[in-house]
């Protein structure tokens, strides 16, 4: 708990009225998007810019009080809940967009502007951002930096860190450094710009970030491809690539999935599928619908037993409406809804999906798979009910088996949700004993009071490593 | 365990709680959330609130039911929902816990008590009270009260200015009557006429009813309906609500047609619930379902039988907007239909504002019970609106046409911009 004075202190920097400490207010941030995490902090503070930010880490540092930085809060790894409790910042008021460089490419914007509203002003311009996770219509930029947030078209385009050129960062002792710039060469000393990236609020805080921006593809164009084995499905997306083609966007459904969807939304996907495939291709005209026709042949010649193109954007949509509807359908089957992020190398998704299932069967839980195809980032989604806890302890042996098989065909524990502290027990089982030693010293060189997001990314114990 | 808490445990399901997975997916849908950056105003941030009830986990509750009054109860969340969760209902089953614990201030006793008990329920009364609203318009009182508002100037003086105003003729009022359709008749339809509806903007039930007959539509008006109880509803008044819609099925039993029709995307939406109202009640929850079943919005059904392909629809050259009402959008689903018959009229160019389907801060009498908030997103939206140069805004519910009335107002437009409701629209240029 915070004394009164700390408080007292906090409002004198920002103003009595962008303190809250009410138990409402304080409930209201207690929690992210992930499920079973819940913790109040002490203060929810709304700074008005770099300045008041630095004094209020000099503040918390020098009473070793904990800041967990938050966007929209919609972290799925509890990156952004409060477990330690101490000061919530909040980035609503720094929501502007300070600059569009259309010589150099780039726009500079405050952390709290929504993803979303970058995409359209620049598109609007002609002008383009890829990185688009699925929560862009609310995700901040901000968050999206410091959990180096994917997408859709990951595949195609990279993800965030792909695109920040330079980032202002308050550190942990409120001292303000600026790293990169609007370059595309620059090997000044070490790259501090793409190790903040990613590094989810525990080194710094970033209160400013300029963005690579690319022209915008003239025209995209959609297709769908349903199978009736994965592997002929996963079998495409090897010929795809091997073909020199890199398709925007490659969705995948898994059998679970297409169940979920079709009694969801009933599109009229045949339910003895199983793997749906939704490919898009952008870029020029002419490039783009040779590519489609020739992703279209390598469906039906890989074995897909349904091919449809997309003539207009409203044939498109109806295509897209299943994958877009996957979260909603397998949500609605049950009180709580785990999503995770076990990421393979993209020819290990068929063997991977077929580990996933056969876990759910030997846990007896319910999974269904869908994801980025493109670049082997799946989404096993798992329905269950997290007031039954014989059934949450099955759940989680399930994961750590579905982690472990993903780190085995050489994947990750987490593709693009962050570690947060959800997953910070298995944080040494992909990076090693002593690439979490060097992951720590980092930590300790930026921030030696331990007060930037505590308990994020690092466990207080390694989960036992289980034997396949 | 508080008594509160007892209300919350037995009365709002944990598994409807459960359900919000927290995703933040409603927070850019919520028209308070936007305005005010806070969880505290945002869908998830409330569920949040509820459930720290139920669980016993927070003891402030004027804070909780603070953040639930500050909810426009647009339900923009709820389609925005991944999970699918109604919030509309839990929101509404926390206000009537919060309202019957309450003790109220003698004023804003008077206020429920007027408007609940004794305007609402009453049809003579809201005559009256209309003909209160209209003399005020023409007075020249409005003017200079513009700063007000109408509405937060009406309710507070309804009762003292009631007994001074003339009475509406009987004669202007629509009886249980049938009006037939021109031509072959469709469809039988019954007419949800509303206690809004029927008085302060009788004419556009009076064109609703034309257009249906030039549908091809035999109109009945059962004359026992009764207010739909929706703002009774929504303000936690629940038996109030109970007893209104009971009522109402019971009326509407005793007529045979094929549908009901509302043009009040409030009443439609309010009605379309009396399945879940009533959910309880062994005997009315079938009777309820069978009424909801029949339930549609007058422009679905012009819509469906093929009124724009009939007739020939002109209007002087303008460029309309269309104002969604909540309700209609996001409980009955109903979006596309009015934007159609709007598109098939010649002349009226509809320009699509940004946000069209966020609240206008109307939200029944929210504009009364927080002022601030209401006209801060009406402001909001007024800019939206200039930005698509529209003389015409269109709305489906009486709570939004107000509130739109107002925003020109208080813009000072009222020489360059109208608002009107689309089934006026639709008869001026069928006129026309």
């Amino acid at each position: 708990m915070v004394r009164d004075s700390f408080i007292k202190s906090l409002i004198e920097i920002v103003g009595e009225s962008h303190v809250e400490c009410s138990e409402a207010g304080l409930m209201a941030y207690s929690f992210d998007a992930t499920p079973n995490f819940q913790s109040k902090p002490d203060v929810v503070v709304s700074p008005a810019n770099t300045e008041e930010i630095s004094q209020i880490v000099k503040l918390c540092e020098k009473h070793q009080v904990p800041i967990v930085p938050r966007g929209s809060g919609t972290n799925l790894a509890a990156g952004t809940t409060p477990t330690q409790g101490g000061v919530v910042i909040l980035f609503n008021r720094l929501d502007q967009i300070i600059e569009i460089d259309e010589e150099n490419l780039t726009i500079t914007v405050q952390p709290g502007v929504i993803t979303k509203t970058i995409c359209d002003t620049v598109e609007a311009k002609g002008l383009f951002y890829p990185p688009d996770p699925s929560s862009m219509k609310i995700s901040t930029i901000g968050g999206n930096i410091n959990e180096n947030s994917g997408g859709l078209r990951g595949l195609k385009y990279g993800v965030t860190k792909d695109y920040i050129l330079a980032l202002e960062v308050v550190l942990p002792n409120g001292e303000v450094i600026r790293t990169g710039g609007k370059l595309a060469k620059d090997v000044a000393g070490y790259d501090l710009t793409k190790l903040l990236v990613g590094s989810e609020g525990t080194l710094g805080i970033v209160t400013e970030a300029t963005l690579k921006l690319i022209p915008k593809p003239e025209t995209k164009q959609t297709l769908l491809a349903i199978y009736e084995s994965i592997d002929q499905a996963s079998q495409t997306v090897s010929s795809i690539i091997a073909n020199k083609m890199t398709p925007a966007t490659l969705e995948f459904m898994d059998q679970p999935t297409i169940h979920a969807v079709e009694e969801y939304s009933h599109l009229g996907l045949p339910t003895q599928a199983e793997a749906v495939l939704l490919i898009e291709q952008d870029g020029p005209h002419s490039v783009v619908s040779e590519d489609i026709e020739q992703i279209a042949l390598l469906c039906r010649k890989e074995g897909a037993i349904d091919v449809k193109i997309a003539n207009t954007e409203e044939e498109a949509n109806r295509l897209r409406e299943g994958r877009r509807a996957a979260l909603s359908a397998i949500a609605r089957l049950s009180p709580t809804t785990i999503l995770e992020d076990a990421t393979v190398p993209r020819s290990e998704i068929a063997p991977m999906v077929r580990q996933i299932n056969r876990i759910a069967e030997k846990y007896n839980v319910r999974i269904a798979t869908f994801g980025h195809a493109g670049d082997g980032n799946l989404h096993p989604t798992c329905m269950t009910d997290a007031r039954n806890q014989e059934e949450m302890e099955r759940v989680e042996k399930a994961f750590e088996e579905i982690f472990a098989y993903a780190i085995e065909f050489g994947g990750t524990i987490t593709g693009e949700h962050g570690v947060g502290e959800m997953k910070s027990p298995y944080l040494a089982w992909k990076v090693g004993d002593a690439g979490l030693e060097i992951m720590k010293n980092i930590k300790a060189a930026f921030d030696p009071h331990n007060i930037m997001n505590p308990r994020k990314m690092f466990a207080k114990e390694t989960r036992k490593r289980i034997a396949l | 365990m508080s008594t509160i808490q007892k209300d919350f445990e037995e009365r709002i399901e944990e598994n409807e709680l459960l359900n919000c997975m927290r995703c933040g997916f409603c927070l850019p849908a919520c028209p308070t959330y936007i305005e005010t950056k806070s969880e505290i105003h945002s869908p998830r941030g409330r569920i949040a609130l509820m459930k720290a009830v139920r669980d016993g986990d927070i003891d402030s509750y004027e804070q909780v039911e603070e953040s639930l009054n500050v909810c426009l109860g647009c339900r923009a969340c709820e389609p925005a929902c991944p999970a699918g969760v109604n919030y509309g209902h839990m929101l509404e089953e926390a206000r009537a816990i919060f309202q019957e614990h309450n003790k109220p201030s003698i004023k804003e006793k008077t206020v429920r008590k007027t408007v609940f008990k004794q305007l609402f329920p009453n049809q003579k009364r809201m005559e009256q009270a209309t003909s209160l609203l209209s003399f005020y318009q023409k007075s020249g009182l409005q003017k200079t009260s513009r700063k007000l508002g109408i509405l937060k100037l009406f309710p507070k003086h309804m009762q003292q200015m009631e007994k001074a105003l003339p009475q509406v003729s009987k004669a202007e009022r629509s009886a249980d009557t049938v009006f037939k359709a021109e031509g072959d008749t469709k469809a039988t339809v019954a007419m949800f006429r509303g206690c809004l509806m029927d008085t302060m903007f009788h004419e556009t039930n009076q064109s609703t009813i034309k257009l249906l007959n030039k549908a091809g539509c035999d109109v009945v008006v059962p004359n026992t309906q009764n207010c739909c109880g929706a703002l009774h509803g929504h303000s936690g008044e629940k038996e109030g609500a109970l007893d209104l819609a009971k009522k109402n099925i019971q009326a509407f039993e005793d007529v045979e047609c094929d549908y009901i029709i509302t043009n009040a995307g409030g009443c439609g939406a309010f009605l379309h619930d009396y399945h879940y109202l009533l959910r309880h009640d062994s005997i009315w929850s079938e009777r309820a379902k069978e009424f909801v079943d029949k339930i549609v919005d007058f422009s679905s059904i012009l819509i469906k039988l093929g009124f724009i392909d009939q007739h020939n629809l002109q209007v002087s050259p303008q460029y309309v907007t269309y104002q969604d009402s909540c309700h209609l959008r996001n409980v009955m689903g109903v979006y596309k239909e009015p934007r159609a018959l709007i598109q098939a009229v010649q002349g009226g160019s509809l320009v699509e504002m940004e946000k069209a389907d966020s609240c206008c801060g109307s939200a029944g009498i929210y504009n009364i019970t927080q002022p601030d908030m209401s006209m801060q997103i009406l402001d909001h939206k007024m800019k939206h609106v200039e930005k698509t140069y529209a003389q015409t805004i269109i709305t489906s519910n009486p709570g939004c046409l107000i509130q739109m009335r107002l925003g020109i107002e208080r813009e000072g437009k009222s020489d360059s911009m109208r608002a009107v409701h689309l089934a006026d629209y639709l008869l001026e240029a069928l006129v026309n």
